[in-house]
């Protein structure tokens, strides 16, 4: 077994530095690496670019990140639910790229995978494809679109071990399997570290060679945005 | 009478057909899991990564890690999975979903879709939009039929920036339910009340009446 295990978040993030290109897993507030990104603020590098599917909200996830000024440059689907988000993009001082979710998703897979790009039908005839090489297969038109290329990837799992094995739960998998291995440097933090050899590799998720270093992660909020219910009849 | 957003949803409902997995965008589109039918088998996809969604949990039985596209927490059906996003994808991409539902703000003749960013308004994403129209065969618009000024928002050509090219083959508004094929929409229903001249003058695009106009039975 090569042990990946870190003692904590401090250990986890040695090397992150100013200017680096980072992923960051999930998907709004749900399976975002929480414990990563408080010591990102902690450590307040800057004019880093961010890789995630959205911003987080004005005063959790990414925007923590945003509110100390430290995002350079954003690479996203989405990211409506955070004023702050909108002031800085607004006034020029956050640059902003917009990504179709799938294709956003692929060229991590691809990173992870050794694919340098792939074609994707996504955003063909649009301004997303502005500038790209586009090619026909088949009667159909595609977009060339490159593989990411990033310093860090900051996952959050359900449970893992010292090998770097991953298992996610429900929906907070999301973005977080396709970057693990998409950057130089992949850090797993998870809710439950658990003894090597408790997992069922038939239920590995994520194999630890994809992973670098892995912790028990703390204190998760794990933050609704959206709560939604019905009444018992 | 023009119909109101749950009774877009309900017509759409309609198009679903036993076997088939759905993919529902937000708004409109979302309230179409109310009114499918319940002796067909049918499941809904989330492109944040479940299939076999649910209806919402009970009070007390929320899960922060159970949620859908819209960020809303949600339950699964017997038989749901949960995947990553490079999969869910694969699933919409490889054309592995038979219909989708999303919402629009105009479509044109030929096809073409606009629904992710007005200039000059703060622009949100197009999220998973333009995997979804690039991708599925049978793409179902849930929209009004005009904008708040009345002005049409089915057109001759989209004046907003696309989210896809020639992908829309049906649409359903207030007013209509049109097919869209040749390079125009052929008018196939009218909303219970609503008349074929109504639904002319509230279409910019080509609109093609060639038979009696039913009304929608719903």
């Amino acid at each position: 077994m090569i042990n990946k295990k870190v003692e904590n978040v401090q250990e986890a993030l040695k090397g992150v530095k100013s200017g680096m290109t980072l992923m960051l897993g999930g998907f709004g507030l749900c399976g975002i690496p929480e414990n990563a990104i408080s010591e990102l603020v902690r450590l307040n590098v800057k004019e880093v670019t961010c890789i995630s599917n959205n911003a987080g909200v004005d005063d959790f996830g990414l925007g923590l990140l945003l509110q100390g000024k430290q995002i350079k440059k954003m690479i996203s689907s989405y990211v409506g639910e955070n004023d702050e988000f909108e002031r800085q993009m607004l006034s020029g001082e956050l640059e902003v790229e917009l990504t179709p979710q799938g294709t956003l998703a692929e060229k991590c897979r691809a990173a992870q995978a050794g694919f340098p790009a792939f074609y994707t039908p996504a955003g063909y005839g649009t301004e997303v494809a502005e500038g790209k090489e586009t090619r026909e297969f088949d009667g159909k038109m595609y977009v060339l679109e490159p593989a990411f290329k990033a310093d860090f990837a900051f996952v959050k799992a359900w449970k893992g071990d010292a090998a770097g094995n991953l298992i996610f739960k429900g929906t907070s998998r999301n973005f977080n399997p396709n970057m693990c291995g998409a950057a130089t440097v992949t850090v797993a933090e998870v809710e439950e570290l658990v003894e090597v050899g408790e997992l069922d590799p038939n239920n590995v998720h994520i194999p630890g060679i994809f992973v670098q270093r892995i912790f028990q992660g703390k204190n998760y909020e794990k933050r609704i945005e959206q709560r939604t219910v019905r009444q018992k009849q | 009478m023009a119909l109101d957003k749950n009774g877009i949803a309900k017509r759409i409902a309609q198009e679903v057909q036993d076997g088939f997995y759905v993919n529902l965008g937000i708004g409109i589109p979302t309230l179409v899991a109310n009114y499918v039918r319940d002796d067909i088998e049918v499941e809904f996809q989330s492109e944040n990564g479940v299939l076999g969604m649910g209806p919402f949990p009970f009070e007390g039985e929320e899960d922060a890690d159970i949620i859908n596209a819209g960020k809303q927490t949600i339950t699964t059906m017997p038989g749901a999975s949960f995947f990553d996003s490079a999969t869910s994808f694969s699933m919409i991409r490889g054309k592995h979903v038979d219909l989708t539902i999303l919402g629009a703000m105009e479509v044109a003749e030929n096809g073409d879709i606009a629904n992710w960013k007005i200039p000059g308004k703060m622009v949100k994403g197009m999220g998973g939009a333009m995997d979804l129209v690039a991708s599925a065969e049978n793409i179902i618009v849930a929209m009004m039929h005009t904008n708040k000024h009345g002005e049409s928002k089915i057109l001759k050509k989209c004046s907003l920036p696309l989210t896809g090219v020639g992908c829309v083959t049906k649409v359903v508004t207030n007013l209509a339910v049109l097919e869209v094929k040749d390079n125009a929409f052929y008018l196939l229903e009218r909303a219970p009340g609503v008349s074929v001249e109504e639904i002319q003058n509230a279409t910019e695009g080509n609109l093609i009446v060639n038979r009696q106009i039913p009304e929608m039975d719903i």
